[in-house]
């Protein structure tokens, strides 16, 4: 057997949950990038625009939906790059906290704006 | 039989001379993973002009009071490094997919004999995509 390289512990939660993540990344970005430099062209935006779109329930849903997923494998990525860095002990606990409330806070605040882009805010 | 050896440190950058397809790739996605949080924490910040233009607020663009958040975005879009960067992005983005699919194939074992040209399959695609792009992200921006 080859020896194993990746940074996730086998069978772990985090890794089975980066994985899932990941997939549903792939196919929210796609739609992402799509919609919003080929159907409205980025330099097009406007607030308008942007609350009639953020107004349906689905897109709204799905926007947040991909904010949490997309921090979550973002924070647990970084966050296991740095373990297979070799850290460990209460630098590692530290760096958990640390990476958790910030990407706690970017979820907030990113939901806080995707309501308030919506009207219900 | 498994044999234990002592490979050195993983990420000892000093040894890249000796780094396979396969190091490379696993450098590359983690250095494309660091860019795309990166960007995420500016991307809601740069969002956060909605909270402002919902307020009323608006800023000046090019001698016009415009709403706060349209003002923001075309503001930024109407610079032509900001349309190099939204390259890169989409370049660093492409990649970390591709190389994430050759990941998930690797992980479940499928085809781990090719898994070095696998690496430069996601290097070539991901040359042909971001090549491709670049009307579409330079669209109405000069120099």
């Amino acid at each position: 057997m080859a020896e194993r390289y990746s940074s996730f512990t086998p069978g772990g939660t985090g890794w089975l949950l980066q994985r899932i993540t990941a997939a549903f990344l792939v196919v929210v970005l796609a739609f992402h990038f799509f919609q919003l430099h080929f159907i409205t062209h980025a330099a097009d935006v406007t607030f308008a625009g942007t609350q009639a779109r953020m107004e349906h329930v689905g897109y709204f849903l799905t926007m947040v939906l991909f904010l949490v997923t997309a921090t979550f494998h973002g924070i647990n990525g970084v966050y296991n790059a740095l373990v297979n860095q070799g850290l460990d002990g209460i630098q590692k606990k530290v760096v958990l906290a640390v990476l958790t409330i910030a990407g706690l806070a970017l979820i907030a605040q990113g939901t806080y704006v995707a309501l308030v882009m919506a009207g219900w805010a | 039989m498994s044999q234990s050896y002592n490979r050195g440190l993983i990420e000892d950058f000093g040894r890249w001379k000796e780094f396979s397809a396969g190091m490379w790739a696993w450098i590359f996605h983690k250095f494309t993973g660091w860019m795309l949080i990166g960007y995420l924490f500016t991307h809601i910040a740069v969002l956060s002009s909605a909270i402002a233009a919902a307020d009323g607020q608006t800023i000046m663009l090019e001698g016009e009071a415009v709403n706060a958040y349209t003002g923001t975005i075309q503001g930024l879009e109407s610079l032509f490094i900001i349309r190099v960067l939204e390259v890169g992005l989409l370049a660093v983005a492409v990649f970390h997919i591709l190389n994430g699919l050759r990941l998930l194939m690797v992980d479940l074992g499928i085809g781990l004999e090719a898994q070095d040209k696998s690496f430069y399959a996601s290097l070539i695609l991901t040359g042909v995509i971001t090549v491709a792009s670049v009307p579409t992200f330079m669209q109405g921006v000069g120099l």
